[in-house]
């Protein structure tokens, strides 16, 4: 399949995973930012055919595990209300608050819809004039423009019976939160290539420069993120710091501009708290003043809800790179894809259900499958 | 399970015991929802949980105890097999086929993983009050057209109308009887070490057909359900091989979750290939899009074949032969390591494993 196959070609892979081999000579700890680029190294198997010295650290990429228990908890308040149809992406229904989640409030008998575009949302709330039409706004740079879109469009018809509960995280001031962390082990990142798709890379040579670390903006097929490890690997090697965009049939400096417009007329930055990480300051969006009637934490005076997460959960750790997600206590126990204590254990993007799901083996040499009918 | 089959975290500071993911398997109480959401009806873990903690011990018996698709029993020496379906689907029209399709071969296709010769159904309807006369009769006659196809009689019926707002238009349950070739025995629990993994053609057809109409997205071509009864390719199956040790239809859960099911249920080890499992490419590209697993999701037309590697060649070359199973493939095979789990070598010559799906399967959000 045009842009898909040609990209999972395992003789190329194997043929990337042996030049990484020759050119690494001692162990490096390198951070793949994006849930994305995560579901991809463990369904794939990527990690399997690197080198012992190559070592992958999952980051906080995963836009659904890092969303705060007390914005899943506002999600739960209003969803629960009579006259609310609450619109979500798929993944944040199996989300854990702290007693419910959307699939239960679902159950009992609330109003909430799966959807796959955030203009749904505002089709449905014309649709229904008489109820009020919420839609969940999470996600990174990569999602930011749809939903602002979603909102200006709203605005722009006068439909008053919608909003949005916005929890936008921000890559960049996540990095330095790694970088600035006590025990730090990253030493380079894969940087998210649909996150640079919309936002560009002009950010990323100051914080490669202030922290000395190399940031390579990557894709996300087995042949991009071998690539984008390779090239990893050869600056680390060579002592370098650069930012190198391994992505360019999709990714390009200046980004998105429509899409930064559209960002910047709806959305100003602000301080945001990240489950299991806390609060880091600048690392958000919200609706400015100008949008302000379309932010459901005003329309339905949830603001004040703020909610403790579970003391058995690692997530943070695991977020931060301190533990891989099997070395938690929890892990495959308490903490399992149908009892999540943390999100990333709930979408297939978190580290916790990648590790999970697709728990790995050392694979027995055997003869093709193919060969044994003949 | 030993340590060796595991990979170890590359973190020198690795600590952690290896993970037991037999434990893993260990029926889990039902615990966290005490009403029924979604997820439940979905043919994952959450559908199992309901069957094993309500409906095994309230019925319990040891032909229930099998669940098979179709339990075989005997009478007079003879033996018969009995399964039955409801056809809840929505819309009640979707690309390549109908409720009525469904209603059909869903049941045939039951009778058919035990072996059996589809003989009768019933077929009982559920109305909503409002529900179009003209649309029902034709529903009834793709129904007769269905049964014709596949060489079944509908034998028995009932019809009840419920009040406007109390059903979804249409809900459709059938029930069949068949009876089953003497010498013929296959089970979920007959897969044996070296036995060959056969799949009848292109997976999750159905499911993304459905999501394509029901939610209204768009891709460059049409995908069409792979609805189809499967009886008379099982019937040529046999003919050549008797000795087929199982036989599934990767229905709800999709081949994941029917892979599991057989991997459970035999105690073997089961390894396929990603890269042999037959995917049309439009339905690999809406996958792709909305971040599902095509290995998760429904199929109404497929079957996979666990069958003696002596006889993998001509049973191949007999589905093959069929219209329902040109694209038939081998997958994979059953294996010692890993008992109860199923694992896929990855296109790059890695490995993970897979998992049954815990309900409803999410779309991704980016």
């Amino acid at each position: 399949m045009k842009y898909l196959t040609e990209y999972r070609d395992g003789a190329k892979a194997q043929r990337l995973a042996a030049e990484i081999r020759r050119i690494v000579t001692q162990p490096w700890a390198i951070m793949e930012v994006c849930g994305g680029q995560t579901h991809s190294i463990i369904r794939n198997g990527i990690d399997q055919i690197l080198p012992e010295q190559v070592e992958m650290i999952h980051g906080p990429g995963c836009p659904v595990c890092v969303t705060p228990l007390a914005a899943i908890d506002k999600a739960l308040a209003i969803a629960s209300r009579p006259e609310v149809i609450f619109c979500s992406f798929g993944d944040m229904l199996r989300v854990p608050g702290s007693n419910d989640d959307l699939f239960k409030i679902k159950g009992a008998g609330g109003d909430v819809r799966v959807i796959y575009s955030p203009l749904d949302a505002v089709r449905i709330a014309r649709e229904n004039p008489e109820r009020e039409v919420v839609f969940l706004a999470i996600g990174f740079e990569t999602t930011a423009p749809a939903n602002a879109m979603a909102v200006k469009l709203a605005k722009q018809q006068g439909i008053t019976n919608f909003s949005a509960l916005v929890s936008h995280v921000l890559v960049p001031p996540a990095i330095e939160t790694i970088m600035n962390s006590p025990g730090n082990r990253v030493n380079a990142f894969l940087a998210a290539g649909h996150v640079c798709c919309v936002t560009g890379f002009a950010e990323y040579p100051a914080l490669a420069a202030k922290y000395n670390v190399p940031i390579v903006v990557t894709g996300f097929e087995p042949l991009d993120l071998l690539e984008g490890i390779r090239r990893t690997v050869l600056q680390l090697e060579k002592g370098q710091a650069k930012v190198e965009n391994a992505y360019p049939r999709v990714v390009s400096e200046q980004g998105n501009r429509a899409a930064q417009a559209v960002i910047e007329e709806v959305f100003e930055v602000t301080d945001r708290g990240w489950r299991g990480i806390g609060t880091i300051p600048g690392s958000g969006w919200r609706l400015n003043s100008d949008y302000r009637e379309f932010d459901a934490e005003y329309k339905f005076t949830v603001s004040d809800i703020s909610t403790c997460e579970s003391p058995l959960c690692r997530a943070g750790e695991v977020l931060k790179g301190a533990i891989k997600p099997n070395q938690c206590q929890a892990f495959g126990k308490e903490c399992t894809p149908r009892t999540p204590l943390g999100a990333t254990m709930v979408s297939s993007e978190g580290a916790c259900a990648a590790y999970y799901n697709y728990g790995r083996f050392v694979h027995l040499e055997r003869p093709a499958i193919a060969e044994q009918v003949s | 399970m030993s340590e060796r089959d595991l990979k170890r975290p590359h973190n020198p500071q690795a600590s952690s015991d290896p993970l037991d993911y037999n434990g893993l398997n260990c029926p889990v109480p039902l615990q966290s929802y005490p009403n029924i959401i979604l997820g439940h009806g979905g043919g994952g873990k959450l559908s199992a949980e309901l069957v094993e903690h309500i409906f095994l011990p309230a019925f319990q018996n040891d032909h229930l105890a099998l669940l098979g698709d179709a339990t075989v029993f005997s009478i007079d020496g003879g033996r018969l097999a009995m399964s039955t379906d409801s056809y809840v689907v929505r819309p009640l029209f979707f690309p390549g086929g109908s409720i009525a399709d469904l209603a059909i071969n869903g049941t045939v296709n039951d009778l058919s993983m035990s072996g059996a010769k589809p003989l009768y159904l019933s077929a009982a309807f559920i109305i909503e009050e409002g529900f179009p006369v003209a649309e029902l009769k034709r529903i009834a006659d793709l129904m007769g057209a269905a049964a014709l196809r596949a060489g079944v009689t509908v034998i028995t019926g009932d019809t009840k109308v419920v009040e406007k707002g109390r059903g979804d238009g249409l809900y459709i349950n059938t029930c069949g009887l068949g009876i089953v070739p003497s010498g013929v025995n296959i089970a979920p629990n007959r897969a044996a070490v070296d036995d060959v993994i056969i799949l009848s053609g292109t997976i999750a057809d159905h499911g993304m057909a459905i999501m394509s109409v029901r939610e209204g997205l768009e891709f460059e071509a049409d995908i069409e359900s792979d609805s189809a009864p499967l009886n008379a390719m099982v019937a040529a199956m046999l003919e050549k091989c008797p000795d087929i040790h199982v036989l599934r239809d990767p229905t709800r859960g999709g081949l994941a979750a029917t892979l599991n099911e057989i991997a459970q249920a035999s105690q073997c080890g089961i390894e396929i290939e990603d890269c042999l499992v037959p995917m049309d490419p439009t339905v690999q590209s809406a996958c792709e899009i909305l971040g599902l697993d095509p290995l998760l999701v429904a199929n109404e037309g497929k079957l996979v074949c666990i069958v003696p590697k002596a006889h993998a060649a001509e049973v191949l070359q007999t589905m093959r032969s069929q219209a329902v199973g040109k694209e038939a493939a081998v997958i994979g095979r059953v294996v010692t390591d890993h008992p109860g789990m199923v694992v896929a070598k990855t296109s790059i010559g890695a490995s993970r494993v897979i998992t049954v799906p815990i309900g409803e399967q999410l779309p991704r959000i980016c």
